[in-house]
């Protein structure tokens, strides 16, 4: 049976969380449990809460993940040219340059729109 | 079928997969659905550790669960009352129906192809004896193939103008025209 | 190890299984204890910036201090207040201390200690990096806590427009290594590759500052603003493990750095005895971490719209132009892809660093530039008002905000 490398990584993720659990399992014993009214609330600097949870979320969060998922799948088309660009020629550099400017034009697209604003 | 400790481990995984995109479905809550949509494509990610295909196991959790899931999770919190939304389905029977028959038609789909496939029968599915063996160099030789005018050249530089295209796209929902954009709360650059 | 349980009787397959479990628990324990000590060091060196002398009661200069607080926060209440998500709640600081821990897995300790060699271990860190937004998002909305929620908010906002440049800063050692592993990076670095490549270390530190929330970046956590912002109602242990995960990714900063770019084990006689290439990348990776706590102790919190400029505006730009650069000098720079020793790497890295002097003086020049037309603006607009308001103060913002 060959060994799969990936043995290690899933006997960590099965294994590792046990021990930061531990003392979470252990404070649920050594910890006093006291609730009261007062505790239960909901923190708000002090002040009751109004309203629900809800908030007004923005738009622009939704622009800002959207822009990193192209980014991130830019990144994902460049880590194999990475890995072999010791094998290839000068052309490789060329189509990854255009690959790269496509993307670095459509940023600018979004600068310009002034979509990568914080505030609307 | 052999129970080793292969077939196990996808087992495992085959379970925490489909688990999950049962839970996505039936959980009430939305947000939990898109936790459980994590732990699905986690999942998947961990298939594709099993079959010696690291490249696409890192790239699952890199785009899969590190951006397309914070942007679903995103995409939720813009529905406004999200919490206070149950979602129920009064047609689920149907549901379930056509669910079950799409799964009969793909079956039946795949098993006469399993011999082209090279794959001797639905036992066989677990582990496969004598898998062909993966050659060490199949990312370089993936982006060679990227690259390469006679490989995938073209479909390189189209994802990125369709990357491109995507980005303009969104740009242009999400900010119309400038008046629009003045009634939202003036929270500024202190929220 | 392994071969010693197979001596016992056990089969291959059994005895593998357990050696690895052994290792694994000894790579979690080891990282989790030795945060107790990297939370000393920091407490320590912030005392001295801050002109004071830190925790010095508890044990020898002050070294059970961390233990001692330890004990205590376990022996805290653990509050949760209605309608706390239970499930998710608790899950999502054991997932923040997660994402730091996996990321020991493929850090090469010494030239045969390693976790696991992955083939993709560049990748597998960038894939790490993004399980912690997760357990941010987690923590903020199982609150059930409007601040939490826009806390999370924010600081996912932040840590994702980081990881792009990152990502791209932690390309350039696998272009000039040819290969993802980690290991592999490190046995190319016969010269190192700080030399070879600045900017991308610059880049690198400024990105990883910001995805561990740390100041200049530390909106995250703006006590001052957010309480806690997505920590608000975390109490007892739980809020020990976000506080525990927080440091000890400030110190896998500084591993990172060491063996991306300083070398890692590198050094006189590393290869011989292991155990030195070990005490190697401890003092390299103090370097690092020191530079990250210093950088710390000196710059004042930058805005949450100025950070988001930096990473969009200056740093994805300025990553992608270094990672061209350098691929292409790379690339016509003869007997780049056969280098096996320092004499042949070196003037390769020289020309390289050349290159990212050069490219360093243009970058300041431009900064230099947008500094000097913002003043210009700012300036304008106050002749224009003569009552000074409180949001024309002169920014120093490092980075050009667009108009």
């Amino acid at each position: 049976m060959t060994v799969n490398e990936w043995i290690f990584v899933g006997l960590f993720l099965a294994l590792a969380w046990l021990l930061p659990a531990t003392p979470i399992i252990l404070a649920k014993f050594l910890a006093p449990k006291r609730p009261n009214p007062i505790k239960q609330q909901v923190y708000e600097c002090g002040v009751e809460t109004t309203g629900n949870t809800w908030v007004q979320f923005r738009a622009q969060y939704y622009i800002y993940a959207l822009v990193f998922l192209l980014f991130d799948v830019e990144i994902v088309f460049l880590f194999p040219w990475a890995l072999a660009y010791n094998k290839l020629g000068l052309f490789a550099l060329f189509e990854v340059v255009v690959f790269i400017v496509l993307l670095v034009v459509a940023l600018l697209y979004t600068w310009r729109k002034r979509a990568l604003e914080w505030s609307s | 079928m052999e129970l080793t400790v292969e077939s196990l481990v996808f087992l495992l995984f085959s379970l925490i997969t489909l688990g999950g995109a049962l839970m996505v479905v039936t959980t009430r809550n939305l947000f939990h659905a898109a936790l459980f949509l994590m732990l699905s494509l986690f999942g998947v990610a961990g298939l594709f550790a099993l079959l010696t295909a690291p490249f696409l196991a890192g790239i699952q959790v890199v785009v899969y669960i590190g951006a397309i899931a914070i942007l679903i999770i995103f995409a939720i919190m813009l529905t406004p009352q999200v919490t206070a939304v149950r979602p129920t389905n009064s047609q689920w029977i149907a549901g379930v129906v056509v669910a079950v028959v799409l799964f009969a038609l793909l079956v039946s789909i795949v098993t006469p192809l399993m011999s082209e496939l090279g794959v001797e029968g639905w036992s066989a599915v677990f582990t496969e004896k004598n898998p062909p063996p993966v050659p060490a160099d199949s990312m370089a030789r993936l982006g060679e193939a990227f690259v390469d005018p006679q490989g995938y050249m073209l479909p390189f530089e189209v994802a990125s103008v369709l990357l491109m295209a995507a980005l303009v796209g969104a740009v242009m929902l999400v900010r119309p025209a400038r008046g629009a954009e003045d009634e939202a709360p003036q929270a500024g650059a202190q929220e | 190890m392994t071969d010693s349980l197979i001596d016992i009787g056990l089969s291959r397959g059994l005895a593998v299984l357990i050696a690895k479990t052994l290792g694994v628990f000894a790579l979690a324990t080891v990282g989790l204890l030795w945060t107790f000590f990297c939370i000393w060091a920091e407490r320590k060196v912030a005392a001295r910036f801050q002109d004071r002398l830190g925790p010095n009661r508890a044990g020898p200069f002050g070294l059970a201090q961390t233990v001692a607080d330890a004990i205590k926060i376990i022996l805290k209440e653990d509050i949760m207040h209605q309608g706390v998500d239970r499930w998710v709640f608790n899950l999502a600081p054991i997932l923040s201390v997660m994402s730091v821990l996996l990321i020991w897995v493929v850090i090469p300790f010494t030239p045969t200690l390693i976790g696991v060699d992955l083939s993709i271990g560049v990748l597998y860190l960038f894939a790490v990096g993004s399980l912690g937004s997760i357990a941010i998002l987690m923590a903020g909305w199982s609150s059930n806590n409007k601040f939490a929620l826009l806390g999370a908010f924010r600081a996912v906002a932040q840590l994702i427009s980081y990881e792009v440049p990152m990502a791209l800063a932690m390309l350039v050692p696998v272009v000039l290594a040819g290969s993802m592993s980690t290991q592999d990076i490190v046995r190319s670095q016969h010269v190192m590759y700080l030399i070879a490549a600045p900017l991308t270390v610059l880049i690198f530190i400024i990105a990883s500052m910001a995805e561990l929330g740390r100041a200049p970046f530390d909106i995250l956590e703006a006590e001052s603003e957010l309480v806690a912002g997505y920590q608000t109602e975390y109490s007892g242990f739980k809020f020990g493990l976000f506080y525990v995960g927080e440091f000890l990714h400030a110190f896998t900063v500084g591993l990172l750095i060491a063996v991306l770019f300083l070398g890692g084990w590198r050094g006189p006689f590393a290869e011989d005895v292991p155990a030195l290439g070990f005490v190697y990348l401890l003092l390299k990776s103090f370097v690092g971490y020191f530079a990250v706590m210093w950088i710390r102790m000196t710059l004042p919190r930058v805005r949450v719209d100025q950070i988001l400029d930096l990473g969009w505006k200056f740093l994805v730009p300025l990553s992608l132009v270094n990672l061209i650069v350098v691929a292409f000098l790379w690339k016509i720079l003869p007997g780049t892809d056969s280098i096996n020793s320092a004499g042949d790497a070196l003037v390769p890295s020289l020309v390289l660093l050349a290159a990212n002097i050069l490219m360093i003086a243009g970058v300041g020049m431009l900064l230099r530039e947008e500094g000097r037309r913002e003043r210009a603006r700012i300036a304008a607009r106050r002749a224009a008002q003569p009552v000074s308001e409180p949001g024309s103060v002169a920014d120093a913002a490092p980075a050009g905000a667009s108009d």
